[in-house]
């Protein structure tokens, strides 16, 4: 399978890998199964006025699993909750070019942020 | 990028062609080569291509312990497959429709079963133990007195491990049941005797023992006969058994690289299981690293590891420098795990994180070297991105956790 | 030196091709299926040759299937066609012209019972007509589904048929989706103009050999259309219809014998019939020879002819002892007692059928290998009508 060149950019050198302490100003979104060959872990920093200071992740998938979630942290940083909430896969897809197989990272790079918005939301309700 | 051209080791996949063997290729083709039609009967051009032919299958019949008589030419190790499978279903089908085949097989039998399963027969696919191997009681168990066929590979494409295919034909002997074995991995590579082994078919390939892509052979055994009925038709060559203008240059192909085999076997496979124990041994102290398949049981160009917690493709990825598969050819575009991990009964992220090296004639140690540098370090790479190997470290339980599936 | 005039059996493969193919048994290895560089790159290469191959025949790439042969491509046809039709339970009919190659009778003749077949007959000049097929296409039951295959050349007379007006003939019942229509153009892609889209059938088989490509690769060229399943189970190659590694170094082959064909077609057809000719008129001053359909558009490069009172066997013989290689009819049939049934069909009586003798030129042969010809086939003629028992016989 031929991969695009932003593809094994984010590949080689994926951006913000690591993880967060648990903390009151994190959110997690572990989504995925191994069974399905990927499992996405994101973690957001929120400011107190809502804003997303940092994003992290791990991921375990193929190159475009592991390129959706790096170029997604990239994205969220910086965005409102709701900004980031609204970021859809497709957008992903297309900056990705993702082929039709690999659709199914982007939409779980989308699962994922909105998995840690919540579990963010929750823990501050 | 490396400059190094990528190390090729999926020689399961295919192999190069012996350059000895096109030089015998080449004598049957261009205008000034014997290129005449093997059927050709009213001119010295179809003769002496026809003789060529004739040497060829002695030569494939040679290693195998076969009678040339018994060698149909076909297009590949897929067309035998088909052929024996469906041409002994069909041949017997008053006699009975049950089929007994395994799980781990190649999708060529797997899928001719499948078919011959839509047309009203009745296929019983085995599960083999953990190790690959097949559990001689569960076949026996298997048998019933409608089971016209039984097919088994001899040497696994994924796992390479090596079925007792002795055992299992004194089994179906005992019954009159046909036995089927897919050679394509074994010939060359193992000793095979046919004269005395107990298989009645025997389907093999050209290109996985560097000789040419488009041509295989299967073995049709005389005494007793074994009848089947042709899949192909138009002209009646190869007995009636399988029609079509031989491709002379190949069939000279393929009896030359089984020739060589013949000849180098023995040696070629202390230096291959020489160079299998070196990459083991190199990869072996990491952690959570699994061979799949039977160690002992096994061919020696043919190692299969899953390196825990690391995605497959991921990893395929970061190993641009070596030319591997994770599973078989034939399945490595889609998504799905290894299904014959999967029979062995290795869990889903095993099963996904599998990585198969085949070695063969022209590996050299230094490769081996070079492969076990780029194989620590992209499991290392993979491993630091991976959530799972953070919850292995952390002692989490993966089992335990409710994954949802999408 | 020996002189081959056996073309339409095999063709030597040209050195062009070959070249191309070389690098294909050499240095790039790999298995297409396979992700890694060395399987794209092999799977690039089938890609390009899918491209030359339609355009020979004017099709379009994602239409070719590569198979291992004329024969397999025949057979895919055939099978595929009858059991995706009676999978759905309704009539099929498999509608065969006469004078069809061995291996497009053969594999019809070990159909299903299921499926009905139905012999189209040829005139004497070797042709079907229109109304033939229009008649059959009446008999059909509502239910039916019919494919009709018909030659686009033949590989003994090297009659030409124009396909054409048949598919006119039956097109309303093409449009109502109840008749396809397959042609074997094996003999005739690269020795005159075809057209696959252009004439309307459905699916076309074509072979590397017989145009100085490599054996053991082949082609059956399919309009999304037909109704066609896969015979060959094991892999999803070639859009899930021919399972099994392709054959790559001949496919490659093949494409590049397509792209030789294409630029010299003109070339090669006016130096052949150039040959032909002189030949044909050299036989007639021979006498005692008869030129089968020798007045009806024929390939540029063959002539089937009988010598009155000999037999054909024989003939082959002596002349293959002066080192010229010739063939009665088809090779796949060579060897069989029995007479051509493409002369049976077009109703030539057995005797004149037994001593056919086929002669199919090629892109090397010379003027002087005609004159080899014509003055050996002078010398058997007469010293065996010297001997009392040849010359009673005539």
């Amino acid at each position: 399978m031929a991969y695009g060149e932003k593809v094994l950019d984010h590949y080689e050198n994926p951006r913000n890998v690591g993880s967060f302490e648990n903390e009151g100003n994190i959110g997690t979104g572990m989504v995925g199964a191994p069974a399905c060959g990927d499992v996405m872990k994101l973690q957001i920093k929120v400011s107190d006025e809502g804003v997303i200071e940092d994003a992290v992740f791990k991921t375990y998938g193929c190159g475009s699993a592991i390129a959706s979630s790096s170029l997604l942290t990239e994205w969220v940083k910086g965005k409102t909750l709701d900004e980031a909430q609204a970021i859809k896969n497709t957008e992903i897809a297309e900056e990705l070019a993702l082929p039709p197989v690999k659709i199914h990272c982007s939409v779980l790079a989308e699962d994922a942020i909105n998995a840690a918005i919540a579990d963010y939301r929750q823990k501050n309700n | 990028m490396s400059e190094k051209k990528p190390i090729y080791l999926d020689y399961s996949a295919t192999t190069p062609i012996d350059e000895r063997v096109i030089t015998e290729m080449l004598k049957y083709m261009g205008p000034e080569s014997n290129f005449g039609n093997p059927a050709s009967r009213s001119h010295c051009f179809g003769w002496v291509a026809e003789a060529a032919v004739e040497t060829a299958r002695k030569q494939v019949a040679d290693l195998v312990g076969a009678n040339p008589k018994e060698i149909i030419f076909t297009s590949g190790a897929t067309e035998s497959d088909n052929l024996a499978i469906k041409g002994i279903a069909h041949f017997n089908h008053k006699r009975g429709k049950h089929i007994v085949t395994c799980k781990t097989e190649h999708k060529a039998v797997l899928d001719s079963c499948r078919q011959l399963e839509r047309e009203g027969y009745e296929v019983t696919y085995l599960d083999p133990m953990s190790n690959g191997l097949i559990d001689l009681k569960v076949l026996e168990g298997a048998l019933r007195d409608d089971t016209t066929l039984v097919s088994i590979m001899h040497v696994n494409n994924e796992i390479g491990v090596i079925q007792d295919i002795e055992a299992i034909g004194k089994i179906c002997r005992e019954r009159k049941i046909t036995f089927h074995v897919d050679g394509a991995q074994s010939a060359g590579k193992v000793d095979i005797d046919l004269e005395n082994l107990p298989v009645d078919l025997m389907s093999f390939s050209a290109h996985k023992i560097y000789g040419p892509k488009g041509i295989g052979a299967l073995y049709v055994q005389r005494k007793p006969r074994v009848r089947l009925e042709a899949q192909m038709h138009g002209g009646g060559h190869e007995r009636g058994m399988r029609s079509g203008t031989l491709a002379t240059h190949q069939i000279v192909g393929m009896g030359e690289a089984f020739r060589i085999a013949k000849e180098e076997m023995a040696v070629e496979n202390e230096r291959l299981l020489k160079l299998r124990n070196k990459l083991y041994d190199g990869v072996k102290d990491m952690e959570e690293v699994y061979i799949n398949g039977d160690v002992d049981h096994r061919i020696a160009g043919n190692i299969n590891i899953s390196f825990n917690y690391v995605e497959g493709e991921s990893l395929l990825m970061a190993l641009k420098d070596l030319a591997i598969s994770s599973g078989s050819a034939c399945t490595s575009a889609s998504l799905e795990p290894s299904y014959v991990l999967r029979a062995l009964g290795r869990n889903d992220e095993l099963a996904h994180s599998s990585i198969r090296f085949t070695m063969g004639r022209y590996t050299t140690e230094e490769e081996i070297d070079r492969t076990i540098k780029y194989v620590r370090t992209a499991v290392e790479k993979l491993r630091e991105l991976s959530p799972l190997w953070d919850m292995y470290k952390a002692g989490i339980d993966l089992n335990s956790i409710e994954w949802a599936a999408h | 030196m020996a002189v081959y005039l056996d073309n339409n059996a095999t063709t030597a493969l040209d050195e062009r091709v070959l070249e191309a193919m070389l690098p294909y048994m050499g240095q790039v290895t790999g298995n297409p299926a396979s992700v890694h560089r060395f399987g794209r790159l092999q799977k690039d290469a089938i890609e390009q040759a899918r491209e030359s191959v339609a355009s020979l025949v004017g099709g379009r790439a994602e239409q070719v299937v590569f198979t291992s042969g004329g024969t397999e491509s025949n057979n895919l046809l055939l099978q595929g066609f009858a059991s995706k039709i009676t999978k759905v339970q309704s009539g099929c009919r498999i509608a065969v012209s006469a004078s069809e190659h061995m291996s497009l009778i053969e594999p019809a003749e070990h159909l299903p019972s299921a499926v009905s077949l139905e012999w189209l007959a040829v005139d004497r000049n070797g042709h079907i007509a229109p109304s033939a097929i229009t008649s059959m296409m009446a008999d059909a039951a509502e239910e039916d589904t019919t494919l009709i295959s018909v030659m686009s050349a033949n590989n003994e007379t090297g009659v030409i048929q124009n396909l054409s007006p048949l598919v006119e003939a039956v097109s309303k019942n093409i449009e109502d989706g109840r008749c396809f229509f397959h042609t074997d153009a094996s003999q005739a892609a690269g020795k005159i103009d075809v057209d696959f889209i252009g004439s309307g059938v459905h699916a076309m088989t074509l072979s590397a050999h017989k145009l100085y490509g490599p054996v053991g690769v082949g082609a059956l060229l399919i309009d999304k259309r037909l109704p066609i399943c896969k015979r060959q189970f094991g892999g999803s190659q070639e859009k899930n219809l021919r399972a099994g590694t392709e054959n790559v170094p001949a496919i490659v082959g093949f494409g590049r014998a397509a792209e030789l064909a294409k630029a010299e077609l003109q070339e090669r057809s006016r130096q052949q019939r150039i040959l032909r000719d002189a030949l044909e008129a050299g036989l007639k001053t021979i006498g005692a020879v008869d030129i089968f359909a020798e007045k009806v558009d024929r390939l540029p490069n063959t002539v089937q002819f009988g010598v009155k009172g000999f037999d054909g066997e024989t003939l082959l013989m002596q002349l293959d002892r002066k080192a010229i290689a010739v063939s009665s009819g088809s090779a796949c049939t060579s060897g069989k007692t029995e007479p051509s049934h493409v002369l049976k069909a077009m109703n030539v009586a057995d005797e004149l059928a037994h001593s056919a003798i086929r002669v199919s030129f090629g892109k090397s042969n010379t003027m002087s290998d005609v004159d080899v010809l014509l003055t050996a086939l002078q010398d058997i003629i007469e010293i065996n009508q010297h001997s009392p028992v040849m010359a009673a016989n005539v």
